[in-house]
């Protein structure tokens, strides 16, 4: 099943590495950098390196900011409903983990 | 090719009003998003609401769709030949290129052209994203694998389709599910020689037959009998990088979680491997088993319910 590695396309884990500015994210997501820093103002984002002339994000928000981005086009969320959304799935997620680990 | 009644997969009446048929999907849509639900099949039910939706909300399409009339369902369908005349077909789609064959036949590309989100920017191609499903195997041991892409691209006439595409990539070891493999100029290549865009492959994992998969955390189930718990015992358990004894202490009980430490994803930092202890009872089916289990009734005085004060 597995192919031969010699041909294989060599990739990064994106999220290592990665130290993205609104304008990546907004390339990578094909939205507006405005959209961006909306996402920064309601809570959806946040900056790690608040201090730095640029905004900077972890790789993790790429995830983040597409999630976003799903919740509000196909659910048409407004960005309150977006924020509030993803803390909730957030909650969700650590909930199941704890009923599904255990003790 | 199967007929599909949007208004059965949407829930309403052929003759819900728009207020009705947008009402239906947002409840639908909140039920199966795939990143919200977690029912079995979201995925796959949210392309159908979603599709169902782009059909019916749209006076146009919706007009079209009603005119193949009733009792498709479930047979074999063909559109009739001339099909499509005389309607034009707008209107901005859900975002995701993957309809069913029953969609494309009738409304086809244009049914869902205009629904990319902003533009690539000048000199660079557009970036894609790809989500693929991999083996626990995978992010263990690293190694390659074919990996079947859907991507939206751009064709000759200039219409956004879905298209198939195989990649042999490989897979970085330690990557957790939610992580991105980032694959340099494997996105759009625009036409001239603007330099392509990249391609993101978001990550998740197909549940492991032994292992439950929490972030770069793995736990496993592991069964042991009443005296094993009770006394202490050495047992063979499974864990990805081999059989090992694992010591069980005495007194241990149903739920004790015991940890190998840096024996979960290779991440970095890597993940823990845990193993969580369930008592298994040895069946009472015959005489020398309950004796035991007299033998056990006879000699201690335990009582389980003490604790709820009978």
């Amino acid at each position: 099943m597995s192919p031969p590695e010699d041909q294989a396309l060599h990739g990064a884990i994106f999220e290592e590495s990665a130290v993205l500015t609104v304008k990546d994210l907004s390339r990578i997501c094909a939205v507006d950098e405005r959209h961006i820093v909306e996402f920064v103002e309601e809570g959806v984002l946040h900056v790690v390196e608040t201090d730095a002339a640029e905004w900077r994000f972890t790789g993790a928000a790429l995830r983040r900011a597409r999630v976003a981005l799903r919740l509000e086009r196909d659910l048409e969320l407004n960005l309150a409903g977006v924020a509030l959304a993803l803390e909730l799935i957030e909650e969700l997620q650590r909930l199941r983990r704890a009923v599904r680990v255990g003790p | 090719m199967e007929f599909k009644d949007y208004y059965k997969i949407m829930g309403v009446a052929r003759d819900a009003t728009e207020a009705q048929i947008k009402q239906a999907y947002r409840k639908l849509a909140r039920k199966y998003h795939p990143d919200v639900s977690k029912e079995k099949d979201a995925e796959a039910r949210f392309k159908e609401v979603g599709e169902a939706y782009e059909v019916l909300k749209s006076p146009d399409k919706r007009a079209a769709y009603d005119q193949l009339g009733q009792g498709h369902s479930g047979q074999e369908f063909k559109p009739p030949p001339d099909w499509g005349s005389g309607f034009e077909f707008a209107g901005a789609g859900s975002g995701d290129p993957s309809y069913s064959d029953f969609f494309e036949s009738l409304f086809g590309a244009q049914g869902r052209a205009g629904n990319r989100r902003g533009e690539a920017h000048a000199g660079q191609g557009e970036d894609h994203h790809a989500k693929v499903l991999l083996d626990l195997d995978a992010t263990l041991h690293g190694g390659a694998r074919q990996l079947t892409l859907r991507t939206p691209e751009i064709d000759a006439q200039g219409r956004l389709v879905s298209k198939e595409r195989v990649l042999n990539v490989q897979v970085p070891k330690g990557i957790l599910a939610g992580q991105h493999i980032r694959l340099a100029g494997q996105g759009a290549r625009p036409a001239g020689a603007a330099a392509p865009g990249d391609l993101y492959i978001e990550v998740d994992f197909q549940p492991h037959p032994l292992y439950r998969i929490e972030g770069r955390d793995l736990y496993l189930d592991l069964p042991v009998s009443p005296w094993e718990a009770a006394l202490g015992a050495a047992v063979k358990t499974p864990t990805p990088t081999g059989t090992v004894d694992l010591k069980i202490p005495a007194a241990a009980h149903a739920g004790t979680k015991l940890r190998l430490k840096g024996r979960g994803i290779p991440a970095s930092p890597p993940g823990d491997f845990y193993v969580v202890l369930q008592i298994a009872l040895p069946p009472a089916d015959d005489v020398k088993a309950k004796a035991a289990y007299a033998a056990f009734a006879a000699e201690l005085p335990f009582n389980p319910r003490a604790s709820l004060g009978v």
